[in-house]
């Protein structure tokens, strides 16, 4: 699944999906200058062609019921929002900026308490001006959702040189 | 119980401060994220208190919507919480003494949760006020607001549903 060492030289670098180093390197870019995904250790594992993959470690000050350790809601619709931006983003229409219209969440069951949490977002289309993403939220088995989400995403265009673009430009996405 | 008739108004004020003050710190986030309530009469009004880690665009700059929608998740699950915890203080007897020793009915359990992003969030303290659109015996529908400087310019605004708490003998008959 990575990027072969020989891809011709100027091919379109949304065609073959990122290396884990370069996914790696994009989360530290992006991620690390975002307060609220440094805050929680929020990390990009997989980012190519409209479909991204995000994790975020847990934490006992992300608790939101002490009687059961489960993290708070909360910090799902943080992930599942972030995720399915970062999936708008990588979507090949390569959209220069992105936000969040609206998001719906769906709460499946308890997330497991002490564990860490994954978010798959896929952007399954795009029109001139809105996205679309599905996203579940899961700690290993992406069947076994902790919760689902369906949202509409901002698309603009004219700012393909957006500071945010240019930072996925740069980091090779 | 039998609490004293003419019981002096700062009395009530200390006790109802004090039970809406164990039901919002026992929550490890609603501390981590620094939200706050400020209560008048049984009408709460949540604050989120601004710091920079809450930011996700540090161009703009501009709040996380993880955080809109957390804080509006919260707002929206503390005021079901405390309608049903003023309704048991308020009775008075054994459910209002187990409230007053901090034993608090389950949090209603969040079904679905649906976030209108209406404008970013500006670097400054946010204010919420969630509104019961309905509370049955199992399920409940809550809409809540969330603004900065102009109450009637919201940021973002929600709607969700919730599983309310059931006492432990519910289920059991056919």
């Amino acid at each position: 699944m990575s990027r072969t060492p020989d891809a011709p030289e100027g091919a379109d670098p949304l065609s073959t999906p990122p290396t884990p180093e370069e996914v790696a390197e994009i989360s530290r870019r992006f991620f690390g200058e975002i307060p609220w995904a440094r805050e929680l250790g929020m990390e990009l594992t997989y980012m190519h062609q409209g479909v991204a993959v995000m994790r975020v470690p847990f934490d006992a000050r992300l608790v939101g019921d002490p009687a059961t350790g489960v993290v708070h809601g909360g910090i799902l619709t943080g992930l599942l929002d972030t995720c399915s931006g970062a999936a708008v983003m990588s979507h090949p229409s390569a959209p220069g900026e992105t936000a969040t219209i609206d998001l719906r969440i769906d709460y499946m069951r308890p997330a497991r308490p002490g564990a860490a949490i994954q978010a798959r977002a896929e952007c399954y289309r795009t029109t001139r001006s809105v996205a679309f993403v599905r996203a579940a939220a899961f700690e290993e088995d992406p069947d076994d959702p902790v919760a689902t989400a369906a949202g509409a995403f901002v698309v603009q265009p004219s700012s393909v040189n957006g500071p945010l673009a240019r930072r996925l430009k740069e980091a090779g996405a | 119980m039998s609490r004293p008739r003419d019981e002096p108004v700062q009395a009530v004020k200390a006790r109802r401060d004090a039970a809406l003050g164990r039901l919002v710190g026992g929550v490890p986030f609603v501390r981590f994220l620094d939200v706050r309530f400020e209560r008048m009469g049984d009408e709460l009004t949540a604050r989120l208190v601004f710091s920079n880690k809450i930011i996700g665009n540090p161009y703009l700059p501009a709040i996380h919507g993880g955080v809109t929608g957390a804080f509006l998740e919260i707002a929206a699950q503390i005021e079901l919480a405390w309608q049903g915890v003023w309704a048991r203080m308020e009775a008075g007897g054994p459910e209002a003494e187990a409230i007053e020793r901090g034993e608090f009915p389950p949090m209603p359990k969040t079904i679905d949760f649906t976030v209108d992003y209406l404008r970013s969030g500006l670097p400054r303290d946010a204010y919420a006020r969630a509104v019961i659109n309905r509370a049955g015996r199992r399920y409940a529908s809550v809409s809540v607001e969330a603004w900065q400087d102009r109450r009637d310019l919201p940021f973002a605004a929600a709607t969700g549903h919730f599983v309310m708490p059931q006492p432990p003998d519910a289920g059991t008959s056919p």
